[in-house]
């Protein structure tokens, strides 16, 4: 197995001043693979990064990059990786060119390819024409970039991006996705950390839900989504009267009333269908519809559901573990 | 894109990281107004604050200049170097120290750099602050071996200083990092670099002549006025070193222990 993961840990654990982070995080990330680490705030995403990025050290376990352990050879692995960290790393009083000609030279790249590889990335991240500006002049996006375009220079065959998108705009979000789509067409593995269930769902191969430092669900986004109930059609009815009707109505075993805002929500795998039926079903009693919804899942239901598995996944991974 | 095989290669090349460090610290400090001004404009202004302001009223013949130049230098030099302390909080606030951190590069480079920087710009400002003080009447009696020896001294307090502000850089807010200066802008004063002990009230005198900036100005004295600091150079060399080792030791120690959470 190790020879086709990129990023492998064995029971993981960190605790800061007594206080557990990481409890046995085990997670494997195969070559060229986009893997999401989804987790609230405080679920260990950032510890696991600063881990496997030699940041830290962990208390127990073990933590692996391209095959080289992190804990007994940082120097190598440092080699083999780059972080994109949640703070930007460019300097404001530097300009675009500058800090990425700055940090050629520490990664000993050599005048030549220098100039070449720097060329090369003002180009794909689109910041030719920025590049002789200040970096404090630069839009959030365009930091971010330029962040990234830096953590490539040596071309690392492992990426970290920890939190890549967070505080930027919907349209620089984009952009950033499809700079990250691309680099995997290279071969590069990349972990990246995320709130948000549709970055992992728009980037992801593969997602490791973790909470309270331990994984609680892997697989692809497709899959993870499936052991949800999925999409819900909701109604919201116009007066109390019509709601209370409503509440007598049999919308099956998984319908879901909501009092304070007068609506009732049903899973559905087809919304238009579910739809059609709602809609019939409420004409028939003469109940009258204001809104109609169609609730995707979020990153909150994909918790809610998984409060309840935590117990039984967390024993699974010691056995893992301990086999 | 280049082939993802081409990794970084982890060689040991301690000199061009520093290098590559320093020019990113000159950048900052030359592009910054406010370093330039805290850097050059405000030492020299201290200088002319002292002479002309003061000057007559401290020494009545006009010769207050002769004996207060080392001491607006050790003054200057640590106000100076207090810049670091600022300069390396900010760098720890942005995520620039976790990214050098996760290069394969000399581990300290990044603060060599600050340090090696803070020297560089202390010792043109000190030179600054020399020529103004000769355009004011400074008329320094040391010979040439004095005057080198004076600038390797004032090389090496720079030095030990700006680690120790580095060390407070490393463990304090960057706005709690500005507020170092003042430490380095009023322990002098109660030293023998400004006026005699001896003019001071006497429950003053013990502090004054017990504190480091007392035998580091007097060993600056002693440099320009061609002679030999006696006692308190190795009283001064003795502070100097424990305060190096004490920043240097204290740096090292944070920067590792750096958590990012």
């Amino acid at each position: 197995m190790a020879s086709t993961s990129m990023i492998v840990t064995r029971g993981l654990r960190k605790s800061f001043r007594g206080t557990p982070v990481l409890e046995n995080l085990n997670i494997d990330v195969a070559r060229g693979e986009i893997f999401a680490l989804l987790g609230p705030n405080g679920a260990g995403k950032t510890t696991t990064v600063n881990i496997l990025t030699t940041l830290l050290k962990p208390d127990a376990g073990t933590a692996s990059i391209a095959g080289i352990d992190v804990v007994h050879d940082p120097a190598a692995a440092r080699a083999a990786l780059s972080l994109t960290g949640q703070f930007a790393a460019v300097d404001p009083f530097q300009s675009g060119a500058e800090n990425l000609a700055m940090m050629a030279r520490l990664a000993h790249l050599g005048r030549k390819s220098a100039r070449i590889r720097t060329a090369e990335l003002l180009e794909q991240f689109d910041l030719e024409g920025a590049a002789g500006r200040l970096a404090s002049t630069y839009s959030g996006g365009m930091r971010r970039r330029l962040d990234l375009a830096i953590s490539l220079l040596a071309a690392p065959p492992v990426v970290f991006l920890d939190e890549p998108t967070t505080g930027l705009d919907p349209r620089s979000r984009n952009q950033m996705w499809s700079v990250v789509r691309e680099l995997t067409a290279g071969g590069t593995t990349i972990l990246l950390t995320t709130q948000y269930l549709e970055e992992a769902d728009q980037l992801a191969d593969s997602v490791a839900v973790l909470n309270h430092g331990t994984v609680v669900a892997t697989g692809s986004p497709a899959e993870l989504k499936a052991g949800l109930n999925g999409d819900r059609v909701e109604l919201t009815f116009e007066t109390d009267v019509a709601y209370a009707g409503a509440r007598r109505l049999d919308f099956g075993a998984a319908a879901v009333f909501d009092d304070e805002r007068s609506a009732v929500s049903v899973p559905s795998s087809a919304p238009v269908a579910t739809t059609r039926e709602l809609l019939a079903l409420a004409d028939r009693h003469g109940l009258a519809v204001s809104n109609i919804s169609l609730l995707k899942p979020t990153l909150d239901d994909v918790f809610l559901h998984l409060t309840g598995a935590i117990g039984s996944d967390t024993v699974s991974n010691a056995e893992e573990a301990a086999a | 894109m280049t082939t993802a095989t081409q990794f970084a290669r982890p060689t040991n090349r301690p000199f061009l990281d520093i290098g590559a460090m320093i020019l990113r610290e000159s950048r900052r400090t030359i592009r910054s107004i406010d370093m330039l001004v805290t850097g050059l404009a405000l030492p020299a202004l201290i200088m002319c604050v002292f002479v002309i302001v003061f000057g007559g009223a401290a020494q009545r013949d006009g010769h207050y200049i002769q004996y207060v130049v080392p001491a607006i230098l050790i003054l200057c030099a640590g106000f100076g170097s207090a810049m670091t302390a600022v300069t390396v909080a900010k760098d720890m606030r942005g995520g620039i120290i976790d990214r050098f951190r996760t290069m394969p590069i000399f581990g300290g480079s990044v603060l060599v750099g600050h340090v090696a920087a803070s020297v560089i710009r202390n010792l043109i400002s000190s030179v600054v602050v020399i020529g103004v003080a000769v355009l004011l009447g400074f008329r320094p009696s040391a010979d040439l071996a004095h005057w080198v020896l004076a600038l390797l001294y004032l090389a090496f307090t720079i030095t030990a200083f700006t680690w120790l502000c580095c060390a407070a850089g490393l463990l304090l807010s960057e706005e709690a990092a500005g507020s170092v200066n003042f430490v380095f802008l009023f322990l002098p004063y109660v030293s023998s670099g400004f006026v005699p002990i001896d003019t001071m009230p006497s429950w003053l005198h013990g502090f004054a002549n017990a504190q480091p900036f007392t035998p580091i100005t007097e060993t600056m004295r002693a440099f320009i006025n061609n002679t030999s600091p006696g006692t308190n150079g190795w009283l001064a060399l003795a502070w100097l070193g424990g305060v190096l080792v004490v920043g240097y030791g204290a740096s090292l120690i944070l920067f590792r222990r750096r958590v990012n959470s």
